[in-house]
């Protein structure tokens, strides 16, 4: 298909509109990014040996390709630091996601069951806390949960602890701070799917003899599986690359993949060990992104 | 005699003392019925749905709840079901009160209007879901649903999901999985309102043979008065929440007890008017549209003198110079003078509108008995509009 025939009508436009989008603000940094995972430390601005110079012509390129090197790969695997954070990434996702899930899906289920009119209400509400920036949120976490903060103020004068308990940089801090933030993305596409479901269909659940609980279990949800999936995947991804929570209110005897990449970035000034280290981040990211999609495409396929 | 045929046989052993009943008309007293709904009434705020509907169905009866949308025959049927309380009254299924059992602990069930099927499960999975419940054994299960499945006729079917049916094999596979428990009672909501007209026409006959070679009760819902007509042996007429008249289709049409109902079921033409004398069995009605009418006393007597007479298009007969003698069997006949405004065929029948030397309107079908119809009427043309006393029915306002 010719470029003319591509652009003959706006409706084509439009379409490839997105794609172009991704071109420029996705795969030409990606690109930038893996040159610069390939490449050498070096002290320079910026910190790195520059791979080729598109000036010296074709036999230049020819002996930049052969200089790629994959050391900074390969240090991220014989370093344990990468590796734990990687891990300690992923099972604070993992917990983060499953605790969003048993939290989220009571919230999403109840909302959905309310009058209409109440719904957009708590819908509201459920919407509120991003009004406020997501930063100084954080920092009134920091503020409750400090040493002489609310919390042990509470505490102690209800006299349930006898002196102040240690709440910030803590994992429990970092947990409850992940699933504050994240609690709308895992309810607001649960609460979605839930709404969609015809009520008949339970209705006929419970006809058929099926108690309360097997109403729930058989038929609302699996059938409210697509939101699951959705609310997971929107928490899990960006949990798994979260920066702020973890450096503001955990502890620093372990790092997520987040904080070790600031670090390599900010302090060791490592740029192509960060570049290699996030590289490693979106292939693992891609696992989930794809099993998802190959998840729905079935569900489309059935549906037809 | 068929798969059918045994079910039937099987499930009149199950429901021994309440087995399948002829296709009768009442409950005979004495009787307990199998299902009694007593003085039951249902609010939401202050807008009272159910009104005090009381109601006995036998054992094997095709019994219609007919009425407007909104008159509360669904709230009713949920009652039945379950999905509501009713704030007043008892709903008695052999004698037990259900009032407040829940309904997954009741034997009735539900076809539902859209059918709300599973869209998760397979045709067989639907079907099964209900015996699963219900604790039978696997060997059980897949035998009962194989039995349904070709007992409403979705052989090969049964490894689809619901989206891949059509909107005739839904409605078959709903009505398999509602049937398959052998409930004491089957309710339908609009069963047949998401079909098309011929569809909705063969599924109805299909209903009824159902209906019969099983033996169950079925409480249809609807809004469609052909339909209600068609299939049920009674049919009981709902409006603003109260039942307003329960009666055989036949006896609806031809002895509605109320003016609204002799509207709401089929044509009618209503003339108000004062009655003015009595003797022999006849009353003489003077109406302000259509002078002096003579009509059969009716067998419950009239209190009021100010009546409406009401005589159904199709009994109405016309002619270019009215009947030969003004008397058939001894009795006088209406005659009305007037001119024909509209025809409208229809194939089977041609509707006539005439405007009467009153002003108002008198409607008239005449069946096209033969293909050269030489009777026909043209607009503007004169006629004489006929009947017979015992045709018509006077009905208090």
């Amino acid at each position: 298909m010719s470029a003319r025939r591509i652009f003959a009508r706006p409706a084509r436009l439009a379409a490839i509109a997105p794609y172009l989008w991704l071109l420029l603000f996705f795969l030409v940094p990606f690109g930038f990014v893996l040159k610069i995972s390939l490449s050498q430390t070096a002290i320079a601005q910026p910190p790195y040996t520059p791979l080729f110079d598109l000036g010296g012509g074709w036999t230049e390129i020819r002996s930049a390709f052969a200089a790629l090197s994959l050391d900074n790969f390969k240090l991220l695997v014989s370093d344990d630091l990468y590796v734990l954070s990687y891990v300690r990434s992923l099972y604070v996702a993992v917990a983060s996601t499953f605790m969003l899930l048993l939290i989220g899906y009571p919230i999403a289920y109840g909302m959905a069951r309310l009058p209409r009119r109440w719904q957009a209400v708590a819908m509201v509400l459920v919407i509120v806390p991003f009004w406020t920036s997501f930063l100084i949120r954080i920092y009134a976490w920091i503020n409750i949960l400090q040493h002489d903060g609310l919390l042990n103020q509470i505490l102690l004068a209800l006299r349930l602890v006898p002196s102040p308990v240690v709440w910030l940089s803590t994992d429990s801090a970092m947990y409850l701070g992940i699933v504050y933030s994240y609690l709308p993305f895992m309810i607001l596409p649960l609460y979605a799917t839930l709404a969609r479901m015809e009520p008949a269909i339970e209705e006929a659940a419970a006809d058929l003899g099926a108690a309360p609980w097997q109403v729930f279990w058989l038929v609302t949800f699996p059938l409210s599986l697509p939101g699951v999936a959705a609310g997971a995947l929107l928490c899990f991804i960006p949990i798994i690359g979260e920066f702020v929570i973890p450096d503001l209110l955990a502890g620093s005897n372990a790092l997520m993949i987040g904080q070790t990449l600031w670090l390599e970035f900010f302090t060791n000034k490592d740029w192509p060990v960060a570049s290699a280290t996030a590289i490693v981040l979106l292939i693992v990211l891609l696992v989930p992104l794809l099993l998802y999609e190959r998840l729905q495409r079935r569900q489309l396929e059935e549906a037809r | 005699m068929g798969l059918a045929g045994k079910m039937a046989e099987e499930s009149s052993r199950i429901d021994a003392g309440a087995g399948p009943g002829p296709r009768q008309a009442a409950p005979a007293d004495g009787d307990v019925p199998l299902l009694r709904i007593d003085k039951v009434a249902k609010k939401f705020g202050t807008f009272r749905a159910v009104d005090g509907v009381s109601l006995d169905i036998a054992a094997g009866e095709f019994f219609a709840l007919l009425g407007p949308s909104g008159c509360g025959k669904t709230t009713l049927l949920r009652m039945l079901a379950g999905f509501e309380t009713p704030d007043e009254g008892r709903i008695l299924l052999g004698g037990r009160d259900i009032a407040q059992v829940l309904p997954h602990e009741r034997p009735i069930n539900m076809m539902f209007q859209n059918y709300a099927l599973f869209p998760h499960l397979s045709v067989r999975d639907n079907i099964a879901f209900g015996l699963k419940r219900a604790g039978m054994a696997r060997g059980e299960i897949a035998a009962r649903v194989a039995e349904m499945v070709a007992l409403v006729k979705l052989d090969g079917l049964e490894k689809r999901k619901p989206d891949q049916l059509s909107g005739g094999q839904k409605q078959r596979v709903a009505l398999a999985r509602s049937l398959a428990r052998r409930p004491q009672v089957l309710l339908l909501d609009e069963p047949l309102a998401a079909l098309d007209k011929k569809l909705r026409e063969s599924t109805q006959g299909e209903l009824m043979e159902l209906q019969r070679r099983l033996g169950m009760t079925f409480i249809v819902v609807t809004h469609d008065q052909e339909e209600a007509m068609t299939m049920a042996s009674r049919i009981g007429v709902m409006d603003s929440g109260r039942l307003e008249q329960v009666a055989t289709p036949h006896e609806l049409y031809e002895a509605p007890n109320s003016r609204w109902i002799a509207g709401f079921v089929g044509d009618v033409n209503l003339f108000d008017g004062e009655i003015t004398s009595r003797d022999n069995h006849r009353l003489t009605i003077a109406t302000r549209d259509a002078g002096t009418l003579v009509v059969a006393e009716p067998r419950n007597p009239v209190t009021k003198p100010n009546v409406s007479v009401a005589i159904r298009p199709e009994k109405v007969k016309l002619s270019l110079r009215g009947p030969a003698t003004d008397a058939i069997n001894g009795s006088s006949i209406n005659r009305l003078d007037g001119v024909v405004a509209e025809v409208c065929y229809l194939g089977g029948s041609t509707n006539y509108k005439l405007k009467l030397d009153s002003g108002s309107h008198l409607r008239s079908s005449i069946a096209n008995t033969a293909r050269i119809d030489i009777d026909a009427y043209g607009v503007n043309q004169h006629v004489v509009a006929w009947f017979a006393p015992d045709d018509c029915l006077v009905l208090e306002q």
